[in-house]
Formats: structure tokens, C-alpha cells, sequence
């Protein structure tokens, strides 16, 4: 898989192994952000000139291919957010905190991503609930576990933002389901990496952001079953989700609308759209292949360079790899890589609680999309090689 | 490493940090965290006669902020509290003698929030 001309940054010469923090954009995806602004843009909804219902449409069509990609039912299960961390704080508030109290217990993995952690506790302070977090390994690996009688929700991320590692899926939907809880799967490094479909998952909720999956900036997801969507309150009151307006009181449009107030990302939507139907044509089974592949190669490096700790080396993974070099600060690491041109993230990748259990204050984390290639994770390994002669120096 | 990244002042206070450890009874004490990336560090002063007698630091941290602090709390060492309280910024990244890029600036600076918060707290 050689798409690097697809990308327009990429020209720069750079090793860009920071995909899960954001990926880059393929001429596609600007050109339809440029597209719809320059023959397309107008507000949505309650236009009835053509060109406004040719933006209401555009917006419709980005749903659509939502859905398909993530083989929901119906379109309308779509919530367009300004990402994951939205997608799971409307959950959180809309859901959540209306239909919890004392006694009740949310259940989160201790790997989550901050914000899959901080919105429920925020829900268990307010409601009274009970948060407990599933325990994990010194590796990051998930223990087993046994779910209280009195869990109501299980939120967890199909991979690990930090490690890269996908999470067992069916066994903690199944044990969610006997103790008839609901499942929120924060999906934001597994929808840009691997082919998936939400009726095989069997969750209730799915958050994930455009940003991650080659689309724009400031637009995510928020899937849910239809019953799940209809007892869900609306984060925001305003313009764009009421049926009916008295001086008082007001009512509100059917789900998706009434979780949409305000101007929604109409171009964001038309760029989302635009990248899915850029995977599609790339295949997400290849996507993941060429990640696999990628991964398997820069783990064999890795493994050479002395002194480098792999967290979780050999856990099913997506394109993500951790690791440290002996006696030197993560940030440190990371600013001798970038002498070199090679863009990775250092410190607790808003995993704090992971990083206390690794037992590290946070590690470099490289990876890797559809348009990495060999060059670039052979450039980390030579990197990571003259580090290692240059500690202490 | 430290000297490639980071010019020979800042690799100098990372491989021999000055006043690192801690003090008997200090008068006054603070610890916190860089939210960039979780790095600890805490400050402890000697305070006699409303001059800073002593002053030593602890951190797990990075090459700047563990050359930070070294070099803040030599600074620090002699002057009087309304000195110290009212230290610039500018001063101690000057000290520091390289470029950081901005996203580092907040390592440098994490040991002189954590002494102002020690000069602010104290009993």
C-alpha cells in the first residue's frame, strides 16, 4: 500500500508516526472541504431554496455513509459531535447521570483514555454512583474480572490509545449483558484502523472522532440503538433540534436532530464522508494488513536496540507501539527524535491511571496509518539506536 | 544526549544537579506536577531571617526541568523572600541558555511555580 502521494504533508520530510494522536488528510478530504465551501455553502435544515437543501442534503449523505461504514441499521442512530470526547460526555450527561444513583455501578478498564474516564466520574460523583475501574496488568493487559450485579453501564476502548492493544470486545459485552448492563465502546483508535461493524459488536453506544480517520478536525460520532437514543437527553437546548416553541416549554426533534443544536459541521461532515469513502476504497481489511505488517517489522527493530522497553509487545495491536529507553524522560527521547525529523508523542497519552499501573510517568508511543511506510519505522530504530549510544553523554 | 538537545548549561545541571535532595524541617515546602506529561517535582526552602537560607528540590523530570531546578534553586539561595516571590520567568529561561520550543517551555518553568507556591504557602 503506497498512498504517501495522496497526502499533501507528507511531501514534508518528516517521519510521521503520530497517527493515533491525528492523521493527516488526503487531497480528497480538502478538496471536499474546499468544494462544498466554494459551490455548496449554506446553513442546513430549514432552507427551501435548492441551494440549502443541497447542504441539508450533503449533511444527510455524510450520515449515511456513517452508518454504512460502521454497518448500523439506520442512519438516524448517527449523532454528528465535535468528537469522541463529546460523543461520550453527551452519553455521560444525556444518559448516564439522569438514570443513575446510589448503589448503581459504572464499570470503565483502568487503560482508558481520560476522556473515558473523567465524564463517569463526574457522573458517579454527581449521581452517587459507583465507579470501578477493571484492573490491568503491568503490561496494560486486561485482568479478569467479574462485573457487580449492579453495574448499569460498562464503558472501554476497543484499542488502547497508549499501547495499541485491542481489547477483549466479546467477553466484556457478554459479561455486561448477563448483569443487563449498557455498553459504551470508545471506538477512537479502533474505526480508523480496523474493519468493524456496530451489530457484531453488540454495544449500545459507539463514540468516535473524524480527526483519527483521515477526516477534518471537529467532527465525531455518536452511534446508539435507537432505544438507547430515545431516553437520552440533549447536551445543548437551542436552534436546529425543536418541533414546537412556546413562551415556556419547548419539544423536541426526533433523534438525530435533537442532540444537534445549533449550525452543525455541515463541511466537516462533507470531509468525514469524504475520507470514509477514501478507506472504503482502500479496504479496511487491507488498511489493517498494511498496519499489521508495519508493526510486526518495527516491533523486530525495536526489540534489537538495547535498553528499550516494549510495553505489551506481543498483545494483539493495532499500528501503535509504547516503549522507553533506559535513564532517559520520555520527553527527552521524543525532542532527540525530532532532531531527526521523526514526529512521535511522548508522556502519559492521557492515560494517567495506565501509566501509574506500567509504573512509568509515560512512555514514546509511534504509530501508524494506511500511508506509513517502511522508511519511516526503519528511521525510528537508527534514531532510537544513536540515542542509546548517546545516553549519558 | 542532553547537550545536543539542549545546549551545555542545561546538559551540565542534568548530569551534576546542584541542591538536590531534601532538608530537615524545611520552612517551607511545595510539590507538583507538569500536566504535559506528569513529571514531579518539589521545592523545599530554608527561611531565616526573611532571606532563603537554603533551598533544595527533588523530581523525577526531564533534562530541563531537573537543569531548572538545579539551576533556580542556586539562584534562589541568599535572596530575600519579596526577591524571590517576584522572580521573572525570563530570568530563569535565560539562565537556561537554549531555544526551547514552546511545548517545553512548561518543563522549564514547572520548578519556579512550584517554589512560588512553596514562598506562597508557607506557614
Amino acid at each position: 500500500m503506497n498512498l504517501r502521494g495522496d497526502f499533501p504533508l507528507l511531501a514534508r520530510p518528516i517521519a510521521y508516526l503520530d497517527s493515533a494522536a491525528t492523521s493527516q488528510k488526503p487531497r480528497a478530504v480538502i478538496e471536499a472541504l474546499r468544494r462544498f465551501y466554494e459551490e455548496q455553502n449554506a446553513n442546513v435544515h430549514r432552507g427551501v431554496y435548492r441551494l440549502a437543501e443541497e447542504a441539508t442534503q450533503a449533511l444527510q449523505d455524510a450520515r449515511e455513509a456513517v452508518r454504512r461504514f460502521i454497518g448500523a441499521n439506520d442512519a438516524s442512530e448517527v449523532v454528528f459531535t465535535r468528537g469522541t470526547t463529546e460523543s461520550i460526555n453527551l452519553v455521560a450527561r444525556g444518559w448516564a447521570a439522569k438514570r443513575l444513583g446510589p448503589g448503581d455501578e459504572i464499570a470503565v478498564t483502568a487503560l482508558e483514555h481520560h476522556s473515558n474516564l473523567v465524564p463517569w466520574q463526574r457522573v458517579a460523583q454527581e449521581s452517587g454512583a459507583t465507579l470501578r475501574l477493571l484492573e490491568v496488568s503491568g503490561q496494560g493487559s486486561l485482568l479478569p474480572f467479574e462485573l457487580s450485579p449492579r453495574t448499569r453501564l460498562l464503558a472501554f476502548s476497543h484499542v488502547s490509545n497508549a499501547l495499541g492493544t485491542v481489547q477483549p470486545v466479546a467477553r466484556l459485552v457478554r459479561a455486561a449483558r448477563e448483569r443487563g448492563a449498557a455498553v459504551l465502546i470508545d471506538a477512537a483508535q479502533s474505526v480508523p484502523h480496523l474493519p468493524l461493524s456496530v451489530r457484531e459488536l453488540g454495544c449500545d453506544f459507539l463514540a468516535f472522532s473524524g480527526h483519527k480517520m483521515l477526516g477534518p478536525m471537529g467532527i465525531g460520532v455518536l452511534w446508539a440503538r435507537r432505544e438507547r437514543l430515545e431516553e437520552m437527553e440533549p447536551l445543548l437546548a437551542g436552534g436546529g433540534m425543536v418541533r414546537e416553541v412556546r413562551d415556556d416549554r419547548a419539544t423536541w426533534l426526533d433523534p438525530p436532530w435533537k442532540f444537534e443544536a445549533g449550525t452543525p459541521p455541515v463541511a466537516e461532515a462533507v470531509g468525514l464522508r469524504a475520507a470514509i469513502e477514501y478507506l472504503e476504497a482502500a479496504g479496511m481489511e487491507a488498511v489493517r494488513a498494511h498496519e499489521a505488517d508495519l508493526v510486526a517489522r518495527l516491533l523486530a527493530l525495536l526489540t534489537e536496540v538495547p535498553g528499550l522497553a516494549l510495553y505489551a509487545p506481543s498483545a494483539e495491536r493495532t499500528g501503535v507501539v509504547s516503549f522507553n529507553l533506559e535513564g532517559v524522560h520520555p520527553h527527552d527521547l521524543a525532542a532527540f527524535l525530532d532532531l531527526r525529523g521523526i514526529c512521535v508523542r511522548a508522556g502519559n497519552h492521557c492515560a494517567q491511571p495506565l501509566m501509574r499501573r506500567l509504573g512509568v510517568s509515560g512512555t514514546v508511543r509511534a504509530s501508524l496509518h494506511l500511508y506509513s511506510v517502511r522508511a519511516e519505522i526503519e528511521a525510528l530504530a537508527a534514531a532510537l539506536h544513536a540515542a542509546r549510544a548517546e545516553v549519558g553523554r | 544526549m542532553s547537550a545536543a538537545l539542549y545546549g551545555a548549561v542545561i546538559a551540565e545541571h542534568f548530569r551534576r544537579p546542584r541542591n538536590q535532595g531534601a532538608l530537615d524541617a524545611p520552612d517551607a515546602a511545595h510539590e507538583d506536577v507538569n500536566p504535559l506529561c506528569g513529571d514531579r517535582v518539589r521545592i523545599e526552602l530554608r527561611i531565616a531571617s526573611d532571606r532563603i537560607a537554603a533551598a533544595r528540590f527533588k523530581g523525577d523530570a526531564c533534562m530541563v526541568a531537573v537543569a531548572a531546578a538545579s539551576l533556580l534553586t542556586g539562584m534562589l539561595e541568599g535572596m530575600t523572600l519579596a526577591e524571590a516571590a517576584a522572580f521573572p520567568e525570563a530570568r530563569l529561561l535565560e539562565a537556561l541558555q537554549a531555544p526551547l520550543r514552546p511545548s517545553r517551555v512548561g518543563c522549564a518553568l514547572l520548578p519556579l511555580r512550584v517554589a512560588r507556591a512553596a514562598l506562597r504557602g508557607r506557614p
